[in-house]
């Protein structure tokens, strides 16, 4: 893969990293939320098979951790989506701002 | 050939400016629906990188995991809290500008950083096929140990998951 | 069979019928309550006369016991039956008994009946703890018990404001001697280190260095502060006044306590501490001269007094200064024997008049007369206690005044044996005087309709008779002087052989003044008037009893009630203003503080909580509760990491 320089997949995989980021920060909905984390962990991904094929000694090793990156979104995104069927069951809302408990 | 390459290269930039523009669209939009489908629109956006890349199964595997589960339980949660989530009322807190600044710093400095580093590119895996018995040979034998723990983990998610989500199981 | 020990039963059996009587007597004994009281002084009687009668053989008895400890030193208390005490123990138990059961009599219907025996009890208890006493201590305080049984029994009849105000007379008056007596007492203490009879008599008569190292100074004093008690005690000069008041009493009290008893106890005191006196002879003439006066001016009072317990009150101080001036003579045996018969033929008096007033309910002798038919056993036995009062041979009353002249004479008091010997006479005059005038000539009041008191007053009466008649031969030059020897064999006593001019002076005396009476109030009454016109100043000043009263009323009650009047005014303008200025002051401190409380202190309370209040408030806004801000918050803090980390700062 010697088309793009390495540095601009990393710049790609940033740039949907730091959506991902503003996703989280800012939508109110959970899975919204959820969605976003998808985001970021996909850019994740998108590192790891980048330095995978260019920088590291095996080229297994990041499609291995890439899968295994895969199986822990999909833990998130199921484990996520019960908590807000949960919170949903419990307070009629799936907003994060509507459920401040934490608060003083 | 240098065409070819050029028309390959054009594609490939094309298509992250894309899956950026549905990256953005991911977190911008207000129906959570659409932004579930922006979200399948990303992820397919990815696994076409992964092919550039050729890592073949990984893209295979983005697309049946995350396309085909992932956004299928994610459109599923959407559709079951649907009657709020079509509500057209504000979607993003009142936070946006801070965490839009927080990430552009973010982009710069990491953007700069990144630039700047001079990346070892190791000639030997450079357009190595990894094919799916080599994949298969490392996650059972050298990253055995790591794939254990996933798989525990994920089966206590899942179960977790449904307990959590079981009905009655709240007050 | 009967032991020395017994003894304390004597004071015991009284004290259980006052306890029986003050606790029962009012709800279930009721007429019975006299039987109570009567039943324990015969029981005193039958412990106390077998041990005096073996005194009398020549025993002497005494024991103690620990009572506290105070410090190293010990309180003891305890008995001592000797001589003294014998005699006048046996006297108390007889006389107390008697009168005791005529009371029953003359009490009858009394709505307070149980209550006078109760008291009547504890009186009887108080004197007997007094006679067989070891010591000072216990002797003071039977004392004291006497004063307060004194004044409950004359102010028996409180309804009367009288007999209230006599109470406290008494009671006042003699506390001014008791005060003496207890000061008297704390000397002797401080001097002699002990107040112990026995140990007082050692110390004294004994002959040892220890005695002329003493402070006869501090002892002199002390004699006399007990002396002070005397005077209070049996109604001596200056302080008598309260004696005739103190007929307001029932009659059998009068013949108890203010008699018999009570005030002999005032004697007493003087013939138990009797060496202490004759330690320091400085004291004696005091102890004459106050006697003597006292004496004289009693029965001098008692010339013109027509209330027949005024009469017989008078002619008591004036046997109790005949007491007290033989003891200031030495005279032990003679004033003790005086003490001795005068308590039976003045508690046959008293009881005889009791009885006449109980007949004819009045007290002026103006309204009685001719009584002797219509109640013969009362006026015989007046008669009998009255020529025994006069001193007739061969009645007890010749035989104890003729050794107290005879005393005044041999010892060479040429002064107060005449004075004593006038006195002699007068009492003859004043008691056939009221003997004549009760009982002899004409009916005066027609309202007065006179009857014999019942059997159980009467035998009272005729059983004292008979102790006045034979109570002088044991002291008579028949016997010996048995009686004087018997009680001074102790201490150095002076003897005197019987005089036949001292004799026949004091029969000359009492013989003369009856024949007077007889002449002025049985022949001619109306004489009576006429010489006292011509001796009109000496006639007030008699029948105004010196004046006693209006005396001390003016010179020392009022300028006490004016020292009061000012203390009063001093309580209330400085010491009340005062209390009240603090009180005010104490209220404006306190608005001050509440001030203070609710402005700084509340304020500075308040201040914390409402300075917490407002950092809180500024600190709760990081706690949102929103996941995230919290994850906005850490993701710049990540900003700040990595700037931080790249060097760009």
């Amino acid at each position: 893969m010697n088309l793009i320089p390495l540095s601009h997949i990393l710049i790609f995989s940033l740039a949907l990293f730091g959506i991902g980021i503003y996703g989280v920060l800012t939508r109110r909905n959970i899975i919204g939320i959820l969605i976003s984390i998808e985001l970021i962990l996909n850019a994740a991904n998108i590192n790891l098979i980048a330095f995978s094929q260019t920088t590291s000694l095996s080229p297994e090793t990041g499609q291995v951790f890439a899968l295994f990156v895969i199986a822990i979104a999909a833990i998130t995104a199921a484990v996520g989506l019960a908590i807000v069927l949960a919170l949903y069951r419990a307070r009629k809302t799936v907003f994060a701002d509507e459920v401040h408990l934490l608060k003083w | 050939m240098d065409f070819l390459q050029l028309a390959v290269k054009t594609g490939i930039y094309a298509l992250m400016a894309g899956t950026l523009v549905f990256a953005l669209g991911v977190v911008t939009l207000k129906n959570l629906f659409h932004a579930a489908l922006s979200l399948a629109a990303v992820l397919i956006g990815t696994a076409a990188l992964y092919l550039a890349f050729h890592a073949e199964f990984m893209a295979a595997v983005q697309i049946l995991l995350y396309v085909g589960a992932v956004i299928t339980v994610i459109i599923f949660a959407v559709m079951l809290t649907e009657h709020i989530a079509e509500r057209s009322i504000l979607q993003h807190n009142k936070q946006s500008l801070p965490a839009l600044l927080g990430v552009l710093a973010l982009l710069v400095l990491i953007g700069k950083v990144l630039l700047k580093t001079p990346w070892p590119v190791n000639p030997s895996t450079l357009d190595a096929r990894v094919s799916v018995s080599d994949l298969g040979v490392a996650l059972m034998g050298t990253y055995v140990f790591p794939f254990e723990v996933i798989s525990i983990l994920l089966i206590g998610a899942l179960i977790g998951a449904v307990v959590i989500a079981r009905k009655g199981s709240h007050p | 069979m009967v032991t020395a020990d017994w003894i304390y039963l004597v004071p015991l059996f009284p004290l259980m019928a006052f306890v029986a009587n003050l606790l029962w007597g009012a709800r279930f004994l009721k007429n019975k309550a006299a039987w109570v009281s009567i039943a324990a002084s015969v029981a005193a009687c039958a412990v106390a006369l077998p041990i005096c009668v073996k005194v009398f053989g020549g025993a002497r008895f005494s024991n103690e016991f620990v009572w506290l400890t105070i410090g190293s030193g010990t309180l003891r208390f305890g008995y001592l039956v000797d001589p003294l005490s014998a005699s006048l123990l046996s006297m108390v138990t007889i006389v107390g008994t008697l009168i005791q059961i005529y009371a029953a009599g003359y009490m009858a219907g009394d709505p307070r009946f149980s209550r006078f025996f109760a008291y009547v009890s504890l009186f009887m208890f108080a004197m007997l703890t007094l006679t067989i006493a070891n010591n000072f201590i216990l002797f003071f305080m039977a004392w004291e018990i006497m004063g307060l049984c004194s004044y409950l029994l004359i102010g028996f009849y409180f309804e009367k404001t009288s007999a209230a105000k006599a109470g406290f007379k008494a009671f006042l008056t003699t506390r001014v001697g008791d005060v003496g007596f207890l000061i008297g007492m704390l000397t002797l203490f401080v001097t002699l280190g002990t107040l112990d009879f026995s140990e007082i008599n050692s110390l004294l008569t004994g002959t040892s260095q220890a005695r002329l190292g003493m402070n006869t100074g501090l002892l002199a004093m002390s004699a006399l502060c007990i002396f002070c008690g005397t005077i209070g005690k049996s109604a001596q000069f200056p302080l008598h006044v309260w004696l005739p008041d103190a007929m307001e009493g029932p009659t059998p009290v009068s013949a108890l306590i203010h008699a018999a008893t009570m005030v002999a106890a005032g004697v007493f005191l003087i013939a138990r501490s009797f060496v202490i006196f004759m330690a320091v002879p400085g004291t004696m003439p005091v102890v004459t001269t106050i006697g003597c006066v006292t004496a004289f001016m009693a029965a001098f009072i008692a010339l013109t007094q027509t209330d027949i317990k005024r009469i017989l009150a008078y002619s008591t101080i004036s046997q109790l200064g005949y007491m007290v001036t033989a003891l200031g003579m030495q005279g032990l045996g003679a004033g003790t024997f005086h003490l001795i018969t005068h308590a039976f033929f003045k508690a046959l008096l008293f009881l005889a008049a009791g009885s006449v007033i109980h007949g004819t309910h009045v007290q002026d002798i103006r309204q009685m007369g001719g009584l002797f038919k219509k109640m013969p056993h009362t006026a015989l036995t007046f008669i009998i206690a009255s020529l025994a009062l006069a001193g007739v041979p061969p009645l007890s009353g010749f035989w104890s005044k003729d050794e107290i002249l005879l005393t005044a004479f041999a010892s060479g008091h040429s002064l107060v044996f005449w004075t004593l010997l006038l006195t002699a006479f007068m009492t003859a005059f004043y008691m056939f005087r009221l003997v004549f005038m009760t009982f002899f000539g004409k009916a005066r009041d027609p309202k007065v309709h006179a009857h014999e008191s019942p059997a159980l007053m009467t035998l009272p009466l005729w059983a004292l008779a008979v102790g006045a008649i034979l109570l002088g031969i044991p002291g008579s030059p028949m016997t010996h002087h048995w009686f004087q020897r018997f009680l001074a064999h102790a201490i150095h006593h002076p003897e005197y052989h019987p005089s036949t001019f001292v004799m026949t002076c004091s029969v000359v005396a009492a013989i003369s003044g009856i024949a007077l009476a007889g002449i002025i109030y049985l022949k001619n009454i109306h004489r009576a008037e006429a010489i006292a016109k011509t001796f009109r100043p000496l006639y007030q000043l008699s029948f105004n009893k010196f004046y006693f009263d209006e005396i001390y009323s003016r010179y020392i009650i009022r300028p006490f009630n004016a020292v009061g009047a000012i203390f009063f005014k001093f309580d209330v303008s400085i010491i009340d203003g005062a209390v009240n200025g603090a009180g005010t002051g104490s209220l404006w401190i306190g608005a001050v503080k509440n001030w203070i409380d609710q402005h700084i202190v509340d304020g500075l309370v308040n201040f914390m909580g409402t300075f917490t209040r407002l950092l809180n408030s500024i600190v709760k806004r990081l706690q949102t509760g929103f996941v995230q801000n919290y994850l906005l918050i850490a993701f710049l803090s990540f900003l700040v990491f990595i700037i931080w980390e790249l060097k760009l700062i």
